[in-house]
């Protein structure tokens, strides 16, 4: 019954070289008695934009969890930029993670420091010997690219849910990384925002060659960002193809998410 | 709100436990050292309960030697006040009110805080942030629970000598000199050694219950409260089965 619309984005986009960046084979994860994933395949190409589609509770953050090592699958692979996550020791697996951004479903701000602090601490963790002067020189960078500038010295409980959204967004790409994994990036955000949200994902796509898994329940978001589309259901990557193509389907389960 | 329901509860809670105290060793105290955090946490887990520790120290003296003399006085061995005083506060009750102090105080603080930091995923935040939470939070708030509380305790019991003395003097007239000389007279080492040392388990405890239950809160506000609220009571309870046990420990090795 799966409907796997498409392959590749290479064929889409005619671009044959594109490599894969992250490759997930036969993923299997449970909690308990609860099965989340069940022998989920996905694989995310150098500069494309996967969103992934799934109903509340289906397991779209316990699949990018999985893929950043926060949650160690119970079986399968996930491969990043070349190297297996699943079997990495503690070192590693930090080169490999500050490749990758990652943006909480509920941003995990750090709610003891001030907004400045929040963006320093990924920056001095994972570039030990980063001087004073570029800190503060892209602390100031990221929060120019979200327009939250003057917010620098607060504390997030003194933001909007909005603007604490804009400013984890900041924290996740303040290390320029290669690949962003977004949950849900534009929900609790008014419509021009959430826009604005698309559109700097997409720049930063363009600029550094990025390559991002989206989670995202906002059609407007998925239309304007998915190079392709996934939609998980019953721990399965039940389809899979571009924005139009899913669009289009006729199969009743994929439908119900374009209506 | 039941702690342990059952022995098997309490035998997988126990486990679980162990295991979380384990990884301290086999983890935790590891290069690199967050030698910045653990500063920062000695400063407010140790100084800022200060207060708190003086004032309930000097109360406890004061009272302690107040309720002690009637019954001295009608044996006629008043003379013996500030010895009985000296050796009560220094063996086993500066040591353990303190503790206990400590652990309504810093325990449910660090429950509190780091449940909250769980529930809002600000833990995975650190950890995809090039950093170990085990190392960052846990070990930093455990060695500093475990250097502090003595530090206190010694404080501590030095200001209930102090409140012991006002006690004292509140009947008949004592020079403060005469009165330490008379306490220190009659403590030696082996009763001070064994009770520095106790309070470093007990430090150890309340550090490791409140970053254990922190670790394992669930969901929701109520999930952190209850995370804070049995992190007191859980050390609590192990600081009387530690207090216990060291009392054995010391008679055992003839350090009485
Ligand atoms: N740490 C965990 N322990 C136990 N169960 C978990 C854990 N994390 C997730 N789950 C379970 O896994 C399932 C999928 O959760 P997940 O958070 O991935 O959903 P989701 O697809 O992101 O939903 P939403 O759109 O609401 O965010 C849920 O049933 C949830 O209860
Ligand atoms: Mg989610």
């Amino acid at each position: 019954m799966p409907t796997v619309l498409n392959t590749p984005s290479d064929e889409k986009t005619g671009t044959v070289t594109s490599k894969p960046v992250i490759v997930i084979e036969h993923l299997y994860k449970q909690f308990g008695r609860n099965v989340v994933l069940e022998d989920f395949s996905l694989t995310v190409y150098k500069e494309e934009n996967v969103v992934v589609l799934g109903k509340s509770g289906a397991g779209k953050s316990v699949l990018i969890k999985c893929v950043i090592g926060l949650l160690k699958p119970d079986k399968g692979n996930i491969m990043v930029l070349g190297e297996n996550v699943t079997a990495l020791n503690d070192d590693d697996l930090d080169r490999v993670r500050s490749k990758v951004g990652f943006l909480f479903q509920a941003n995990a701000l750090y709610d003891s420091m001030t907004v400045r602090e929040n963006l320093e601490f990924p920056l001095r963790r994972h570039w030990i010997n980063i001087s004073q002067k570029e800190v503060e020189k892209m602390v100031k960078e990221a929060l120019e690219n979200v327009a939250l500038l003057h917010t620098l010295d607060m504390m997030p409980s003194e933001l909007s849910g909005g603007m604490l959204k804009r400013i984890a967004l900041a924290r996740t790409l303040i290390l320029k990384p290669e690949i962003i994994l977004y949950d849900e990036p534009t929900t609790g955000l008014d419509p021009v925002t959430a826009r604005e949200i698309d559109q700097l994902i997409l720049k930063l796509q363009k600029k550094y060659h990025t390559s991002s898994i989206i989670i995202s329940h906002d059609m407007n978001c998925v239309k304007n960002i998915a190079d392709r589309v996934i939609l998980l259901l019953d721990g399965k990557c039940y389809a899979d193809g571009s924005y139009d193509e899913l669009e289009h389907s006729t199969d009743q389960k994929i439908k119900q998410f374009f209506e | 709100m039941s702690l342990i329901t059952n022995t098997e509860d309490f035998l997988e809670q126990t486990g679980k436990i162990s295991r979380f105290a384990g990884h301290f060793f086999s983890h935790g105290i590891k290069p690199r050292f967050e030698i910045k955090e653990l500063l920062s946490q000695c400063y407010l887990i140790g100084y800022k309960s200060f207060p708190l520790v003086g004032l309930t120290g000097f109360i406890m003296g004061l009272v302690l030697t107040m309720q002690l003399r009637p019954s001295l006085v009608s044996y006629g061995v008043q003379s013996e006040l500030p010895v009985m005083v000296g050796i009560a506060i220094v063996r086993e009750i500066g040591p353990v009110i303190t503790a206990l102090i400590f652990a309504g105080k810093i325990g449910s603080s660090i429950g509190a805080e780091l449940g909250s930091m769980k529930v809002t995923e600000q833990i995975d935040a650190m950890e995809v942030s090039g950093t170990n939470p085990y190392k960052y939070l846990v070990a930093t708030r455990v060695v500093a629970t475990t250097l502090m509380l003595p530090i206190l305790t010694l404080l501590g019991d030095a200001i209930s000598l102090f409140g012991a003395y006002i006690g004292v003097n509140i009947s008949s007239v004592t020079s403060l000199r005469f009165f330490f000389t008379q306490v220190f007279q009659s403590l030696t080492y082996s009763d001070i050694v064994p009770a520095v040392i106790k309070t470093l388990f007990f430090g150890f405890a309340v550090g490791i219950i409140g970053c254990y239950k922190g670790f394992n809160s669930t969901k929701g506000t109520q999930g952190v409260g209850i995370s804070a609220n049995s992190a007191v009571v859980l050390s609590s309870v192990l600081i009387f089965i530690i207090d216990l046990l060291t009392v054995q420990l010391t008679n055992l090795i003839g350090l009485n």
